[in-house]
């Protein structure tokens, strides 16, 4: 890995490595994530992308490996602290309730003035935030239920925002979505992007990851199986890598580049 | 369209609901989605109360309906723990038994013991406070459901009530005791009725307006200010009315303004509190409640106390109504009325939606069909009759408007 790659990227994993029981989910997966940058994780089911994604969010520990943020070595021992280092976690079920409306779901256990709630401020910031994402929410006053997949996609993403994050992991977010409310997603995730955000996005669907990744982590049997330049790969060479179909040149040349020889 | 549209309404898709007209479109609209609020139960009164006139020209008298502002006092006060453990999600069937426990525990160490009054009264209510919170531990440590440890405090209550009350199994209490007095005798002096009225009115306008300000400086939508008035105004007439009409009588007892205190103390705390957000929460969706870093034992735990202690409360309450504790206090339809009042308000029985209003409008319900059939000289057979089908109705139009809410998606 050249330095260069290493001083800008916000977050780095180096060697991580988790198993449970006899099963190693992760082995020495490698990863840098920079500011301003899409990622795609992608992987077949059981390739690790669910385990990566919980030990960034702060759900299990690694066994061994480093974390790096903002060039400093971390551990995220539990949910709350990887929010309260910057990194925010979107789940795929995106726990909203159902029977909040947008401002009182996007302000959950966070709430401005305990005592005696500050709807008005909360009401603002919600506009900012949504504003921030070019989100196309009619009224933050309709109960969640009211609202079709993107858009609650929209406010799991926006509550994500509330903390300031540095890097936001989204959980397979446009699965169970329609095309238009999936061009809705890809959008906000552009908008991430430009807003100076890592953006790690797990995904099955290889048409959102051409459309807004930068470079796509393809995962095989937890093992890091090649990361590409987005605009340098064709998808069929990302589902080669996926499937290991072939050992195909490109999982070669990379192998080469890991170990430091001319590719 | 208008060019200074505030932040909170520049969609083109959100309809120009302004205005008392929009109001009124607003509550149709929302009503028609499945989000009924209190519009069942407001239905529901005004039905029992004209066909209730109609057999008997009594009951809508003004002895009578003070009357019925006393009695609803007590199972109204259980009725409001009801609504918070519906809120999210669970039930407490145990609270006729552990208001009966209360009042009988009250009365030994009041009359028998000889203890100060007051020190019996805290004494019942942290005896209530204790029972929520085992129960809260059970429900927490072993995943017990709800129902299940409820009903076994039930019939567990009921056996210490009847223990407590020993041989005799009926104490009463002095009737020239404060506490009593505070039940049966104590009324509101007319002119400081009035006052509470204008003092209600007053401050709907005065909070009303501060927080439209608030908002317009915030450069969001705010109600206007004719809006304000007609709300406040039409507040100031209700009560009045209430005020007067009651007040051709006995006028309104102390103790029913106790419990529209609780009320609306338990309204604040439910919809302008980081607690109340947390128990809607929780009852909305335990998982995203647990995700958002909310304690949700800790929210299970205030909310059984709290139903236990309003219990208590109710139980203090409805002794000293009596003046007198004894074996069949709390049981009967105490415990079904106090739920039935909380569903008939409007609380959902599938958690996440009710009001504390609704605990207060659900137990008029109930005691006008208690008191209308009384009236009528008819039994507590066919009293139990129809309170069952109320409250039957009052399921079904849940379940109804639940479904109608998946359907119009505001589930």
């Amino acid at each position: 890995m050249s330095p260069t790659q290493q001083a800008d990227s916000v977050l780095s994993l180096r060697g991580i490595s988790k198993t449970f029981g006899a099963v190693a989910a992760l082995t020495d997966i490698d990863l840098d994530v920079a500011a301003g940058q899409v990622m795609a994780i992608v992987g077949d089911n059981g390739a690790g992308k669910s385990t990566l994604v919980k030990i960034l969010s702060g759900v299990h520990p690694p066994d061994s490996g480093t974390i790096t943020f903002e060039s400093r070595d971390i551990h995220i021992p539990t949910p709350a602290a990887a929010h309260k280092l910057g990194i925010a976690t979107v789940f795929q079920d995106l726990a909203l309730c159902e029977n909040l409306n947008v401002i009182q779901n996007l302000f959950l256990g966070q709430e401005v003035r305990p005592l005696r709630l500050n709807d008005v401020a909360m009401e603002t910031r919600s506009w900012d935030l949504l504003r921030q994402l070019s989100a196309k929410i009619p009224s933050v006053r309709v109960p969640v239920a009211a609202l079709s997949g993107g858009q609650r996609q929209t406010v799991a993403i926006a509550r994500s925002l509330l903390g300031d994050p540095k890097v936001i992991i989204l959980d397979e977010p446009t699965a169970a979505l329609g095309v238009a409310q999936t061009a809705e997603v890809l959008n906000l995730v552009e908008r991430l992007r430009e807003n100076g955000l890592g953006v790690i996005m797990i995904s099955h669907n290889m048409a959102d990851v051409q459309a807004v990744a930068d470079t796509v982590a393809v995962l095989r049997l937890g093992r890091n199986n090649g990361v590409f330049d987005v605009g340098a790969v064709s998808t069929e060479e990302i589902i080669a890598a996926i499937t290991g179909a072939t050992d195909n040149a490109v999982s070669q040349r990379q192998a080469r580049r890991k170990e430091g020889l001319p590719s | 369209m208008n060019s200074t549209l505030t932040t909170d309404r520049q969609d083109e898709r959100l309809s120009g609901n302004e205005g008392l007209r929009g109001a009124i479109a607003d509550v149709v609209e929302r009503a028609r989605g499945g989000d009924l609020g209190v519009i069942p139960v407001v239905v529901g009164l005004i039905v029992i109360w004209t066909v209730l006139q109609i057999l008997n020209p009594i009951f809508l008298s003004s002895a009578n309906l003070v009357n019925l502002t006393l009695e609803s006092a007590a199972t109204g006060i259980i009725a409001l723990g009801i609504v918070c453990v519906l809120l999210v999600g669970q039930i407490d069937l145990s609270v006729g038994s552990v208001s009966g426990l209360s009042g009988a525990v009250l009365a030994v160490l009041f009359v028998v013991k000889g203890l100060p009054v007051w020190l019996a009264i805290v004494a019942a209510v942290i005896m209530g406070a204790v029972i929520g919170w085992v129960y809260a531990q059970l429900f927490n440590r072993f995943g017990v459901p709800s129902f299940v440890i409820t009903m076994a405090g039930l019939l567990a209550f009921l056996g210490l009530q009847l223990y407590v009350l020993g041989t005799k199994g009926s104490i009463n209490l002095p009737f020239d005791s404060g506490l009593v007095n505070f039940a049966q005798l104590d009324f509101v002096p007319a002119w400081l009725s009035y006052c509470f009225a204008v003092i209600a009115a007053v401050w709907l306008f005065g909070s009303g307006y501060l927080h439209a300000q608030e908002r317009r400086r915030a450069g969001l939508s705010a109600r206007s200010l004719s809006m304000l008035l007609i709300r406040s105004l039409a507040l100031l007439a209700v009560l009045a009315f209430v005020v007067y009409y009651l007040g051709q009588t006995r006028g309104i007892g102390w103790m029913f303004i106790f419990f529209v205190a609780l009320v609306l103390i338990m309204h604040y705390m439910l919809s302008r509190t980081k607690w109340g957000r947390a128990v809607y929460a929780v009852g909305g969706n335990v998982e995203a409640a647990r995700r958002a870093g909310i304690n949700v034992k800790a929210v299970y735990t205030s909310v059984f106390v709290l139903c236990s202690s309003f219990a208590a409360v109710g139980g203090i309450l409805a002794a000293a109504r009596l003046a007198a504790a004894n074996q069949s206090s709390g049981s009967g339809d105490v415990n079904l009325n106090a739920i039935a009042a909380a569903v008939i308000g409007g609380t959902s029985l599938f958690g996440g939606r009710g009001t504390a209003f609704g605990a207060l409008l659900g137990i008029i319900v109930i005691q006008s069909i208690s008191s209308g059939l009384t009236l009528l000289n008819l039994d507590s057979s066919i009293r139990f009759v129809v309170t069952g089908i109320v409250l039957l109705l009052a399921v079904v139009v849940d379940s109804i408007a639940r479904k109608s809410r998946t359907s119009h998606g505001r589930a």
